[in-house]
């Protein structure tokens, strides 16, 4: 991968003129392949790592996987079916999948309840869903790629040779 | 007697005074920006430090053998046959120390008579002079200042007389970074073979070499019978704090330092032992990866201090840069000292790699790249303000 993707994917925050100095290169290339980038959609958007449990005065989310069974339809296969129901804001993230199941779901709702409304009104009785299975996340340790805890403290001595 | 009596009179002049009173100043303030630190900020990749917590729940917790785990020797010996093409036997041409830094000491102890001359390329890691005076030996500094702190085969031919028996190099080089190309070391080899000296050559950076592919001394024509390879863990796999280091060299070599070694060491902690066995064995992808990591960081480094003008000579590895403050008019220690108290930003005076560094400070740039930032910003802020 190209290096400027690899330091972005880690810290959405460097700025180009950051990027090219540690690359050696010219400011403005880097912004030229960063705006390539942004417009061919390989860089989609630039977000912050939140751990909520941390945020005062929030109600906290609740997260569901949702396994899903879904019938392929002639043509499109599951892409059709994956598209009505990714299409709900509810649904954070769809994966097709290998297995028992095919669809793999990351539902949020505000609470329990707004969670398995979802899945009984609207997700259940599509034509092409066969079957559903719900698992409500309880805690959360790490994701993508970043544990979520306090920040880490400074464990080596402040001098050395 | 007074208590000042009892200590010996080499070990009472180790070590100049103001250094550590600066440590002691930096160790005492908080919120510092640290670069001045010689490990990686990194920490141990995880397979390897769950190596070590599952030898422990198996019970590896008894002594091994003296030279250290033959599976671990014989981990090294492919490892070093595999990446540099060198040939040394596990049985008795490998032998496993508590860091490069005790491998040195038995390197030293092994072959110095008294008044032997021992050369060392300058400025240069703190332990060797004094580990070369313990052991009754004299060193001679080479200073390198006026090469772009590279070693030439000119000022070693002339630091060489008939008292000389070894000559220490150590690249990448702690403290300034540079490195040599095989070229380099090869006209510097011609020398060392021409005079039939030994070269204990401290490689603990070599996987932190940016710009060309890092050659092991022993690796060069008619060199490895003359040569101790020393090596170890901590910088590559982040591996500071466990202690694992190694020397190969030839069997009569390895064999005295053995006999040091089992008489003050026994071994190296066995857990240690078992986690080097799983970096060696699965630990590559991190070392490329932490490398990579460097590299970017060494740019944005050395072009913000050039840009500072807290001139460095280029630094082809490890991850130090050794920056000229002439022309702030501090010497380095003040400088360093001033840099702490108003900006809370911590490097290391260049004394403390040889009396004449005055003019330099050591940076280290094993630091987060937030911390870099924030630390050429700080920097930047009391250059403007001068004295």
């Amino acid at each position: 991968m190209d290096e400027i993707l690899e330091i972005l994917e880690k810290d959405a925050r460097a700025t180009a003129d950051d990027i090219a100095r540690m690359l050696k290169k010219k400011t403005q290339n880097v912004k030229d392949t960063i705006k390539k980038y942004e417009k061919e959609g390989v860089i989609l958007r630039y977000k912050t790592v939140i751990n909520r449990e941390l945020v005062k005065n929030t109600k906290s989310e609740v997260r569901a996987l949702i396994e899903v069974n879904i019938m392929p339809q002639k043509d499109v296969g599951f892409d059709k079916v994956a598209e009505r129901i990714y299409s709900f804001p509810e649904v954070t993230s769809c994966y097709l999948i290998s297995g028992t199941y095919d669809l793999l779901l990351i539902v949020e709702g505000k609470d329990l309840h707004t969670v398995s409304r979802f899945v009984a009104e609207k997700l259940s009785p599509l034509e092409n869903v066969r079957g559903t299975s719900t698992h409500f996340l309880l805690k959360k340790y790490k994701e993508d790629g970043v544990i979520l805890r306090h920040k880490e403290e400074n464990k080596r001595v402040a001098i050395s040779y | 007697m007074s208590m000042r009596n009892i200590i010996s009179a080499k070990v009472q002049n180790m070590q100049p005074s103001g250094i550590r009173a600066f440590f002691d100043l930096v160790l005492g303030m908080k919120e510092v920006i640290s670069l001045g630190v010689g490990e990686p900020d990194f920490v141990t990749p995880w397979q390897i430090r769950e190596a070590g917590i599952y030898s422990l729940e198996e019970g590896f917790t008894s002594y091994t053998s003296n030279k250290g785990l033959y599976k671990l020797r014989l981990s090294i010996s492919h490892y070093l046959k595999n990446r540099h093409g060198l040939e040394y036997s596990p049985e008795d041409e490998i032998l496993i120390t508590v860091g490069v830094s005790e491998a040195f000491d038995l390197v030293l102890r092994s072959i110095i008579e008294p008044q032997d001359k021992i050369l060392i390329p300058s400025p240069n890691y703190v332990s060797y002079g004094a580990l070369t005076e313990l052991a009754g030996g004299e060193p001679v500094y080479i200073d390198t200042k006026k090469d772009s702190f590279k070693l030439t085969p000119k000022a070693l031919e002339k630091h060489i007389d008939k008292k000389t028996k070894a000559l220490i190099l150590n690249y990448p080089t702690n403290p300034t970074g540079v490195s040599y190309t095989r070229r380099e070391l090869s006209e510097l080899n011609k020398v060392v073979l021409k005079h039939k000296l030994l070269c204990v050559s401290d490689e603990i950076y070599e996987d932190l070499t940016y710009d060309f592919a890092h050659t092991p001394f022993s690796s060069l024509p008619g060199a490895r019978e003359n040569t101790v390879y020393l090596n170890g863990f901590s910088k590559s796999y982040a591996m500071t704090g466990w202690r694992v280091g190694y020397a190969c060299g030839p069997k009569e070599i390895i064999s005295a330092m053995t006999k040091i070694h089992q008489y003050t060491i026994m071994c190296v902690s066995i857990t240690s032992q078992m986690a080097a066995c799983e970096a060696l064995a699965g630990g590559r992808a991190s070392v490329e990866e932490m490398k990579r990591e460097y590299k970017r960081r060494r740019e944005f480094m050395i072009g913000g201090l050039n840009k500072l003008g807290l001139e460095c000579a280029n630094p082809q590895g490890a991850f130090y840069a050794f920056a000229s403050v002439k022309k702030t008019g501090f010497d380095s220690l003040e400088f360093a000292k001033r840099l702490l108290k108003e900006q809370k930003v911590a490097v290391v005076p260049g004394t403390a790699f040889g009396g004449s560094y005055k003019d330099y400070v050591r940076i280290s740039y094993a630091s987060s790249f937030d911390n870099l930032k924030e630390a050429l910003n700080r920097i930047a802020v009391f250059l403007k303000r001068g004295r």
